[in-house]
Protein backbone atom coordinates (compact mmCIF):
# COMPACT_ATOMS: atom_id res chain seq x y z
CA UNK A 1 0.00 0.00 0.00
CA UNK A 2 1.82 2.99 -1.45
CA UNK A 3 1.21 6.53 0.69
CA UNK A 4 -0.32 7.79 -2.93
CA UNK A 5 -2.93 5.54 -2.84
CA UNK A 6 -3.95 5.93 1.16
CA UNK A 7 -4.52 9.29 0.38
CA UNK A 8 -6.33 9.06 -2.72
CA UNK A 9 -8.55 5.94 -2.35
CA UNK A 10 -11.12 7.70 -0.34
CA UNK A 11 -11.67 9.91 -3.12
CA UNK A 12 -12.92 7.33 -5.71
CA UNK A 13 -12.44 3.54 -4.90
CA UNK A 14 -13.36 3.62 -1.51
CA UNK A 15 -15.42 6.33 -1.26
CA UNK A 16 -17.24 6.68 1.71
CA UNK A 17 -20.60 7.72 0.53
CA UNK A 18 -21.16 6.40 -2.88
CA UNK A 19 -18.81 2.85 -2.08
CA UNK A 20 -18.94 2.39 1.34
CA UNK A 21 -21.90 3.77 1.82
CA UNK A 22 -21.40 4.46 5.37
CA UNK A 23 -22.75 7.73 7.58
CA UNK A 24 -26.15 7.75 5.60
CA UNK A 25 -27.52 9.82 8.38
CA UNK A 26 -26.00 13.72 7.72
CA UNK A 27 -25.46 12.44 4.50
CA UNK A 28 -29.15 12.55 3.36
CA UNK A 29 -30.22 15.17 6.22
CA UNK A 30 -27.32 18.30 5.66
CA UNK A 31 -27.39 18.40 2.36
CA UNK A 32 -30.39 20.59 1.25
CA UNK A 33 -27.77 22.65 -0.36
CA UNK A 34 -23.92 23.22 -1.64
CA UNK A 35 -22.55 24.73 1.35
CA UNK A 36 -24.31 23.13 3.76
CA UNK A 37 -22.71 19.68 2.13
CA UNK A 38 -19.40 21.23 2.11
CA UNK A 39 -19.43 22.73 5.57
CA UNK A 40 -20.50 19.45 6.99
CA UNK A 41 -17.83 17.69 5.19
CA UNK A 42 -15.03 19.86 6.18
CA UNK A 43 -16.04 19.43 9.64
CA UNK A 44 -16.07 15.81 9.35
CA UNK A 45 -12.94 16.12 7.71
CA UNK A 46 -11.03 17.88 10.43
CA UNK A 47 -12.43 14.87 13.07
CA UNK A 48 -11.01 12.51 10.92
CA UNK A 49 -7.67 13.40 10.55
CA UNK A 50 -7.60 14.41 14.23
CA UNK A 51 -9.22 10.77 15.38
CA UNK A 52 -6.83 9.07 12.98
CA UNK A 53 -3.74 10.64 13.78
CA UNK A 54 -4.30 10.43 17.44
CA UNK A 55 -5.60 6.69 17.40
CA UNK A 56 -2.53 5.29 15.38
CA UNK A 57 -0.37 7.17 17.88
CA UNK A 58 -2.00 5.58 21.08
CA UNK A 59 -3.50 2.37 19.79
CA UNK A 60 -0.32 0.29 21.23
CA UNK A 61 -1.15 1.08 24.72
CA UNK A 62 -4.52 0.82 25.20
CA UNK A 63 -5.75 -2.48 26.16
CA UNK A 64 -8.17 -4.41 23.35
CA UNK A 65 -11.36 -4.59 25.89
CA UNK A 66 -11.61 -0.79 26.27
CA UNK A 67 -10.56 0.25 22.86
CA UNK A 68 -14.00 1.28 21.63
CA UNK A 69 -14.16 3.63 24.75
CA UNK A 70 -11.29 5.03 24.44
CA UNK A 71 -11.61 5.87 20.44
CA UNK A 72 -14.96 7.40 21.26
CA UNK A 73 -13.65 9.73 23.67
CA UNK A 74 -10.90 10.99 21.38
CA UNK A 75 -13.51 11.25 18.49
CA UNK A 76 -16.04 13.32 20.98
CA UNK A 77 -12.89 15.52 22.10
CA UNK A 78 -12.32 16.20 17.86
CA UNK A 79 -15.99 17.09 17.21
CA UNK A 80 -16.41 19.07 20.33
CA UNK A 81 -13.70 20.85 19.24
CA UNK A 82 -15.14 21.57 15.74
CA UNK A 83 -18.32 22.51 17.38
CA UNK A 84 -16.88 25.18 19.42
CA UNK A 85 -15.06 26.70 16.69
CA UNK A 86 -17.34 26.44 14.18
CA UNK A 87 -19.87 28.27 16.85
CA UNK A 88 -17.47 30.97 17.38
CA UNK A 89 -16.24 32.07 13.81
CA UNK A 90 -19.61 30.54 11.71
CA UNK A 91 -22.04 31.22 13.57
CA UNK A 92 -24.56 30.78 10.31
CA UNK A 93 -23.23 27.97 9.30
CA UNK A 94 -23.85 26.28 12.06
CA UNK A 95 -26.82 27.07 12.81
CA UNK A 96 -27.72 25.22 9.57
CA UNK A 97 -26.11 22.40 10.84
CA UNK A 98 -27.68 22.08 13.76
CA UNK A 99 -27.62 19.05 15.63
CA UNK A 100 -25.57 17.39 13.03
CA UNK A 101 -21.94 18.75 14.13
CA UNK A 102 -22.16 16.86 17.32
CA UNK A 103 -23.68 13.73 15.83
CA UNK A 104 -20.22 13.71 14.13
CA UNK A 105 -19.28 11.57 17.05
CA UNK A 106 -21.96 8.58 16.33
CA UNK A 107 -20.68 8.40 12.27
CA UNK A 108 -19.73 4.95 11.15
CA UNK A 109 -16.92 6.79 9.04
CA UNK A 110 -15.29 8.35 11.74
CA UNK A 111 -15.50 5.11 13.98
CA UNK A 112 -14.52 3.03 11.18
CA UNK A 113 -11.51 4.15 10.04
CA UNK A 114 -10.37 3.93 13.25
CA UNK A 115 -11.29 0.24 13.84
CA UNK A 116 -9.90 -0.52 10.69
CA UNK A 117 -7.35 1.68 9.78
CA UNK A 118 -5.66 3.51 12.37
CA UNK A 119 -5.12 1.45 14.54
CA UNK A 120 -3.10 -1.21 12.60
CA UNK A 121 -0.76 1.69 10.50
CA UNK A 122 1.20 3.71 10.99
CA UNK A 123 1.11 7.55 11.86
CA UNK A 124 1.53 8.60 8.33
CA UNK A 125 -0.79 6.63 6.97
CA UNK A 126 -3.36 7.34 9.28
CA UNK A 127 -3.00 10.74 8.74
CA UNK A 128 -3.17 10.29 4.90
CA UNK A 129 -6.18 7.93 5.22
CA UNK A 130 -8.13 10.16 7.16
CA UNK A 131 -7.32 13.42 4.71
CA UNK A 132 -8.34 11.16 1.92
CA UNK A 133 -11.57 9.84 3.50
CA UNK A 134 -12.50 13.24 4.56
CA UNK A 135 -12.10 14.77 1.15
CA UNK A 136 -14.14 12.00 -0.58
CA UNK A 137 -17.07 12.54 1.89
CA UNK A 138 -16.58 16.25 1.43
CA UNK A 139 -16.88 15.75 -2.39
CA UNK A 140 -19.97 13.35 -2.01
CA UNK A 141 -21.80 15.82 0.37
CA UNK A 142 -20.92 18.76 -2.11
CA UNK A 143 -22.19 17.01 -4.96
CA UNK A 144 -25.18 15.60 -3.70
CA UNK A 145 -25.46 19.06 -2.36
CA UNK A 146 -25.12 20.39 -5.68
CA UNK A 147 -27.89 18.42 -7.63
CA UNK A 148 -30.36 19.06 -4.88
CA UNK A 149 -30.07 22.60 -4.76
CA UNK A 150 -30.02 22.96 -8.74
CA UNK A 151 -32.98 20.84 -9.31
CA UNK A 152 -34.65 21.76 -6.29
CA UNK A 153 -33.81 25.45 -5.40
CA UNK A 154 -32.49 26.46 -9.31
CA UNK A 155 -29.45 28.02 -7.62
CA UNK A 156 -25.41 27.11 -6.79
CA UNK A 157 -23.86 28.12 -3.56
CA UNK A 158 -26.68 30.79 -3.28
CA UNK A 159 -26.24 32.15 -6.58
CA UNK A 160 -29.48 31.58 -8.25
CA UNK A 161 -29.90 31.42 -11.78
CA UNK A 162 -33.80 30.98 -12.28
CA UNK A 163 -36.55 33.06 -11.21
CA UNK A 164 -39.17 31.64 -8.89
CA UNK A 165 -39.69 28.24 -7.54
CA UNK A 166 -37.84 25.13 -9.21
CA UNK A 167 -38.35 20.90 -8.12
CA UNK A 168 -39.38 21.53 -4.75
CA UNK A 169 -38.96 17.96 -3.94
CA UNK A 170 -35.27 17.57 -4.11
CA UNK A 171 -34.83 20.09 -1.54
CA UNK A 172 -37.42 17.83 0.91
CA UNK A 173 -36.02 14.74 2.00
CA UNK A 174 -37.89 12.39 -0.40
CA UNK A 175 -35.65 14.47 -2.76
CA UNK A 176 -32.54 13.21 -0.85
CA UNK A 177 -32.98 9.77 -1.25
CA UNK A 178 -33.58 9.82 -4.83
CA UNK A 179 -30.48 12.11 -6.07
CA UNK A 180 -28.73 9.95 -3.68
CA UNK A 181 -29.43 6.77 -5.44
CA UNK A 182 -29.21 8.12 -8.85
CA UNK A 183 -25.17 9.61 -8.02
CA UNK A 184 -24.74 5.61 -6.39
CA UNK A 185 -25.78 4.26 -9.41
CA UNK A 186 -24.00 6.79 -11.67
CA UNK A 187 -21.04 6.24 -9.73
CA UNK A 188 -21.18 2.31 -10.53
CA UNK A 189 -21.19 2.53 -13.74
CA UNK A 190 -18.43 4.67 -14.08
CA UNK A 191 -16.58 2.54 -12.03
CA UNK A 192 -17.16 -0.58 -13.71
CA UNK B 1 -2.32 -4.48 18.25
CA UNK B 2 -3.05 -4.12 21.47
CA UNK B 3 0.32 -5.11 23.43
CA UNK B 4 -0.92 -4.32 27.25
CA UNK B 5 -3.24 -6.56 28.96
CA UNK B 6 -6.84 -6.47 29.61
CA UNK B 7 -6.73 -6.49 32.78
CA UNK B 8 -8.78 -4.02 35.40
CA UNK B 9 -6.05 -2.07 36.76
CA UNK B 10 -4.93 -1.02 33.03
CA UNK B 11 -8.03 -0.23 31.61
CA UNK B 12 -8.96 1.75 34.24
CA UNK B 13 -5.51 3.44 34.05
CA UNK B 14 -6.26 4.09 30.25
CA UNK B 15 -9.23 5.46 30.32
CA UNK B 16 -8.55 7.65 33.17
CA UNK B 17 -5.42 8.95 31.19
CA UNK B 18 -7.36 9.68 28.07
CA UNK B 19 -10.30 10.96 29.73
CA UNK B 20 -7.68 13.35 31.25
CA UNK B 21 -5.98 14.62 28.58
CA UNK B 22 -9.20 15.29 26.52
CA UNK B 23 -11.20 17.14 29.08
CA UNK B 24 -7.40 19.00 29.41
CA UNK B 25 -7.78 20.06 25.30
CA UNK B 26 -11.43 20.83 25.83
CA UNK B 27 -10.91 23.25 28.68
CA UNK B 28 -8.39 25.02 26.53
CA UNK B 29 -10.49 25.46 23.32
CA UNK B 30 -13.43 26.23 25.38
CA UNK B 31 -11.79 29.11 27.38
CA UNK B 32 -10.34 30.52 23.86
CA UNK B 33 -13.76 30.28 22.08
CA UNK B 34 -15.86 31.41 24.49
CA UNK B 35 -15.52 35.48 23.76
CA UNK B 36 -15.99 35.11 20.32
CA UNK B 37 -18.94 33.22 20.12
CA UNK B 38 -20.19 35.15 22.74
CA UNK B 39 -19.27 38.07 20.56
CA UNK B 40 -20.66 36.24 17.67
CA UNK B 41 -24.36 35.77 19.35
CA UNK B 42 -24.12 39.26 20.23
CA UNK B 43 -23.57 40.39 16.77
CA UNK B 44 -26.55 38.26 15.93
CA UNK B 45 -28.94 39.71 17.79
CA UNK B 46 -27.53 43.19 16.93
CA UNK B 47 -27.96 42.39 13.14
CA UNK B 48 -31.28 41.36 13.59
CA UNK B 49 -32.67 44.27 15.53
CA UNK B 50 -30.60 46.47 12.78
CA UNK B 51 -33.17 44.93 10.10
CA UNK B 52 -36.35 45.82 11.64
CA UNK B 53 -35.62 49.35 13.18
CA UNK B 54 -34.85 52.95 11.67
CA UNK B 55 -30.92 53.60 13.05
CA UNK B 56 -30.08 53.78 16.62
CA UNK B 57 -26.61 54.15 18.85
CA UNK B 58 -26.92 52.55 21.87
CA UNK B 59 -26.49 48.27 22.24
CA UNK B 60 -30.09 47.61 22.41
CA UNK B 61 -29.02 43.69 23.73
CA UNK B 62 -27.96 44.80 27.32
CA UNK B 63 -30.71 46.70 27.81
CA UNK B 64 -32.94 43.33 26.79
CA UNK B 65 -35.76 42.90 28.86
CA UNK B 66 -37.09 39.82 28.80
CA UNK B 67 -41.27 39.26 29.45
CA UNK B 68 -42.75 35.31 29.83
CA UNK B 69 -45.33 34.75 28.31
CA UNK B 70 -47.68 31.18 27.39
CA UNK B 71 -45.99 29.26 25.51
CA UNK B 72 -42.73 30.86 25.95
CA UNK B 73 -41.03 34.18 26.04
CA UNK B 74 -40.78 37.77 24.73
CA UNK B 75 -37.58 39.94 24.32
CA UNK B 76 -37.92 43.55 24.20
CA UNK B 77 -34.68 45.40 22.62
CA UNK B 78 -35.52 49.50 23.41
CA UNK B 79 -33.63 51.39 20.56
CA UNK B 80 -32.74 54.95 21.09
CA UNK B 81 -30.19 57.47 19.18
CA UNK B 82 -28.84 60.08 21.12
CA UNK B 83 -30.86 58.94 24.24
CA UNK B 84 -34.24 59.44 22.17
CA UNK B 85 -36.55 56.40 21.83
CA UNK B 86 -36.36 55.40 17.90
CA UNK B 87 -38.75 51.90 19.05
CA UNK B 88 -38.55 48.60 19.98
CA UNK B 89 -37.52 45.72 18.56
CA UNK B 90 -39.70 42.40 19.48
CA UNK B 91 -38.23 39.08 19.43
CA UNK B 92 -41.74 37.08 19.07
CA UNK B 93 -42.88 33.43 18.39
CA UNK B 94 -45.75 31.54 17.21
CA UNK B 95 -45.85 27.36 17.71
CA UNK B 96 -48.58 27.12 15.44
CA UNK B 97 -46.55 26.99 12.08
CA UNK B 98 -47.04 24.41 9.69
CA UNK B 99 -43.79 22.68 10.70
CA UNK B 100 -43.82 24.10 14.42
CA UNK B 101 -41.97 26.60 15.66
CA UNK B 102 -41.85 30.31 13.86
CA UNK B 103 -39.24 33.18 15.38
CA UNK B 104 -39.97 36.89 14.30
CA UNK B 105 -38.19 39.80 14.83
CA UNK B 106 -40.39 42.81 14.71
CA UNK B 107 -39.68 46.44 14.96
CA UNK B 108 -42.05 48.57 16.32
CA UNK B 109 -41.69 52.45 15.99
CA UNK B 110 -42.59 54.59 19.29
CA UNK B 111 -46.51 54.71 18.14
CA UNK B 112 -46.73 51.60 17.84
CA UNK B 113 -46.40 51.17 14.22
CA UNK B 114 -45.01 48.02 12.70
CA UNK B 115 -41.35 49.41 11.11
CA UNK B 116 -40.38 45.93 9.82
CA UNK B 117 -40.37 42.43 9.88
CA UNK B 118 -37.71 39.79 10.05
CA UNK B 119 -37.63 35.83 10.12
CA UNK B 120 -35.47 34.47 12.92
CA UNK B 121 -35.48 30.97 12.33
CA UNK B 122 -38.90 28.84 11.06
CA UNK B 123 -39.05 25.11 9.53
CA UNK B 124 -42.09 25.84 7.22
CA UNK B 125 -42.32 23.73 3.46
CA UNK B 126 -39.56 25.08 1.35
CA UNK B 127 -41.29 26.74 -1.69
CA UNK B 128 -44.55 27.48 0.32
CA UNK B 129 -44.60 29.01 3.90
CA UNK B 130 -41.11 29.59 3.86
CA UNK B 131 -42.06 32.72 1.33
CA UNK B 132 -42.63 34.74 4.88
CA UNK B 133 -39.27 35.51 4.49
CA UNK B 134 -38.65 38.85 2.57
CA UNK B 135 -36.18 37.44 0.59
CA UNK B 136 -38.16 34.99 -1.12
CA UNK B 137 -41.25 36.92 -1.63
CA UNK B 138 -43.10 40.06 -0.50
CA UNK B 139 -45.55 38.57 2.24
CA UNK B 140 -44.15 40.42 4.69
CA UNK B 141 -44.21 43.67 3.32
CA UNK B 142 -47.51 44.47 3.57
CA UNK B 143 -46.74 45.23 7.43
CA UNK B 144 -44.75 47.10 7.05
CA UNK B 145 -45.66 50.90 8.15
CA UNK B 146 -49.20 49.65 9.54
CA UNK B 147 -50.42 50.37 12.28
CA UNK B 148 -52.12 47.34 14.38
CA UNK B 149 -54.09 49.45 15.76
CA UNK B 150 -56.15 49.62 12.49
CA UNK B 151 -54.56 47.57 10.28
CA UNK B 152 -56.36 43.93 11.73
CA UNK B 153 -53.35 41.46 11.94
CA UNK B 154 -55.73 38.58 10.19
CA UNK B 155 -55.55 36.49 6.89
CA UNK B 156 -58.21 37.67 4.62
CA UNK B 157 -59.87 34.43 4.98
CA UNK B 158 -60.77 35.14 8.97
CA UNK B 159 -61.74 38.55 8.37
CA UNK B 160 -58.94 40.50 8.97
CA UNK B 161 -56.55 42.90 6.43
CA UNK B 162 -53.54 40.48 5.79
CA UNK B 163 -53.35 38.98 2.48
CA UNK B 164 -51.98 35.43 3.26
CA UNK B 165 -49.38 33.37 1.44
CA UNK B 166 -51.31 31.37 -1.07
CA UNK B 167 -51.15 27.29 -0.69
CA UNK B 168 -49.79 28.67 2.70
CA UNK B 169 -52.83 29.77 5.09
CA UNK B 170 -51.44 28.48 8.19
CA UNK B 171 -47.85 29.81 7.66
CA UNK B 172 -49.47 33.31 7.52
CA UNK B 173 -51.92 32.67 10.33
CA UNK B 174 -48.91 31.71 12.50
CA UNK B 175 -47.00 34.47 11.47
CA UNK B 176 -49.85 37.22 12.18
CA UNK B 177 -50.02 35.04 15.71
CA UNK B 178 -46.45 36.03 16.47
CA UNK B 179 -47.15 39.79 14.98
CA UNK B 180 -49.97 40.06 17.14
CA UNK B 181 -48.72 38.26 20.41
CA UNK B 182 -45.52 41.07 20.09
CA UNK B 183 -47.80 44.04 19.94
CA UNK B 184 -50.03 43.04 22.22
CA UNK B 185 -47.12 42.51 24.96
CA UNK B 186 -45.41 45.93 23.62
CA UNK B 187 -48.71 47.43 24.82
CA UNK B 188 -49.45 46.10 28.22
CA UNK B 189 -45.42 46.80 28.52
CA UNK B 190 -46.18 50.57 27.88
CA UNK B 191 -48.99 50.44 30.37
CA UNK B 192 -47.37 49.16 33.07
CA UNK B 193 -44.15 51.30 33.02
Amino acid sequence: MSKLYNLTKGILKENPIFVIVLGMCPTLATTSSAMNGLGMGLATTFVLFGSNTVISLIARYIPDKVRIPSYIVVIATFVTIVDLVMQAYAQSLYEKLGIFIPLIVVNCIVLGRAEAFANKNGVVDSMLDGIGMGLGFTFALTLLGSVREILGAGSWFDHKFIQGDAILVFILSPGAFIALAYLIAIFNRLKK
Amino acid sequence: MANMESNFKNMTATLLIISLVASAALGLVYQSTKEPIALAQQAKINNAIKAVLPEFDNQPGNEAKTVPVEGGELIFYPATKQGQPVGTAVKTFSNNGFGGRIELMVGFLPDGTINKVAVISHKETPGLGDKMDPKKSNFSLQFEGKNPETFKLKVKKDGGDVDAITASTISSRAYCDAVTRAYNALKEGGKHE
